[in-house]
């Protein structure tokens, strides 16, 4: 048993609106995942719910005309797994400067 | 700490609403694209100490931005007392509310040297996925003290129990990887019960991985938040009396009074945004306040097992993680 499913529904409407069930999910992952799917100029609508507050299920909706929906979502993770590489990368860079610049202080003062 | 060329995007706070920039598109009609983002995220560091860290993310979204607060809140692990074995307890204080004192108390185990438990550990759980210790104070009257003492602590021994009387035992081949000082809990002087004459304490704890989503026991961190870099401009010179008023109005060090008796914006960083300006209707039309709209201040103190640096790359770690799974998951269908 995944943690994704598909909800039903949206079989006349060809593969370009999808909503999808993540499981064990919320507005960590659904409304950053938001962001960046909502703002692919392919997308005609995208949006996420939790229907129930007691229920860890999160409802994700993505509509386009262009392409298929599964392949935008897919997209959407492949871009924010990319997104925290480049961030573990920035802030690396930075904390690193910032240890040896302090460590150069430290030196200097004593 | 932001390049010159960046044309910063403000959001101004005027007494009883926050306007959005009129010239700014910025969150509405943004397309997202990876190396736009790469060419945006600035990451600058401002103090690590041990009051925490701090440090400036510039270009990000908000959704972004407070995923990563979430994440750090409560989906970094960290190792707490999960169960309480109480095999006597005749002390004041209730099994159920001791029981829940210990769970509270935090451990300097690193998290990323265990494994969650799992339904195959069982009750006892394996050395990988568990830690015990075990609580065991009895409090006597010390024979030496004379009847006109009133001092506790010349009465009383061990009538105070710390959080350093916990020992923890080790399990199978712990006590070769392990040292006391890497397990046992942070701070040794945390009061957990008051015992008097003839009570005693016998407990055996086990401390298990888990998530602040689950108990905020297991939350890494004691506060991790955001605020927007505020930002104040003087529309006018202020001078005298109002110069005085101006500063009064804003958090201490923001507004600086030079020679001439006229205010100027020394640091508008910690400001605290309060708008007290807009109290005085000679100071209301001074002052332009604003916050820039991606430029977050990130505050992240730790609890004390991970360092804060950690933490977040952690919490990074763990979106990336989640990402990964769900793309296998559709690569596989």
């Amino acid at each position: 048993m995944g943690a994704l499913a598909e909800l039903a529904g949206d079989e006349k409407n060809g593969e370009g609106s999808r909503t999808f069930v993540f499981l064990n999910e919320g507005h960590t992952l659904g409304n950053a995942l938001k962001t960046i799917i909502a703002r692919y100029p392919e997308v005609d609508f995208c949006g996420y719910t939790i229907p129930h507050p007691t229920e860890q299920k999160l409802h994700f909706r993505i509509q386009s005309r262009r392409d298929r929906a599964v392949d935008l979502l897919k997209r959407g993770l492949e871009d924010l797994e990319a997104l925290c590489d480049h961030t573990i990368d920035t802030f690396g860079k930075e904390m690193d400067n910032f240890n040896a610049m302090n460590a150069r202080v430290g030196q200097e003062s004593t | 700490m932001s390049s010159p060329i960046r044309k910063e995007p403000l959001l101004y706070m005027e007494e009883h609403r926050v306007k959005e920039d009129p010239q700014d598109y910025g969150l509405a009609d943004d397309v997202f694209n990876m190396e736009v983002f790469k060419k945006k995220l600035q990451v600058a560091i401002v103090r690590n100490d041990e009051d925490g860290l701090e440090f400036d993310m510039i270009g990000v979204y908000p959704a972004i931005a407070n995923a990563f607060r979430r994440l750090m809140l409560s989906e970094v692990p960290s190792m707490a007392i999960e169960k309480v074995y109480i095999y006597n307890n005749t002390s004041i204080i209730q099994d159920e509310v001791l029981a829940h004192r210990m769970g509270l108390l935090p451990l300097k185990a690193d998290p990323r040297l265990f494994a969650y438990r799992t339904e195959e550990s069982g009750e006892a759980g394996t050395e990988q996925d568990t830690l015990e210790y075990e609580l065991k104070v009895k409090c006597t009257r010390r024979k030496d003290a004379s009847k006109d003492q009133s001092n506790f602590d010349d009465i009383y021994k061990n009538h105070k129990v710390y959080s350093g009387h916990l020992k923890w035992l080790p399990k199978g081949k712990q006590a070769q990887i392990y040292s006391e000082s890497m397990v046992n809990c942070i701070h040794e002087d945390i009061l957990i019960a008051q015992l008097r004459p003839g009570h005693e304490l016998d407990l055996r704890l086990v401390a298990v991985k888990g998530l602040g989503k689950d108990h905020a026991k297991f939350s890494p961190v004691a506060t991790a938040y955001y605020r927007l870099l505020p930002q104040i401009k003087l529309n006018r010179e202020v001078y005298g009396k109002d110069a005085y008023l101006l500063q009064s109005c804003f958090s201490p060090g923001v507004i600086g009074i030079d020679e001439n008796e006229c205010a100027y914006v020394k640091d508008a960083r910690y400001d605290s945004c309060s708008r007290n300006v807009y109290r005085y209707p000679q100071l209301e039309d001074s002052v332009t306040l604003g916050r820039v709209r991606d430029h977050y201040i990130f505050t992240v103190e730790s609890v004390g097992s991970l360092k804060p640096d950690v933490i977040f790359l952690e919490a990074v770690k763990v979106l990336k993680k989640k990402c990964r799974a769900f793309i296998d998951e559709i690569e596989a269908e």
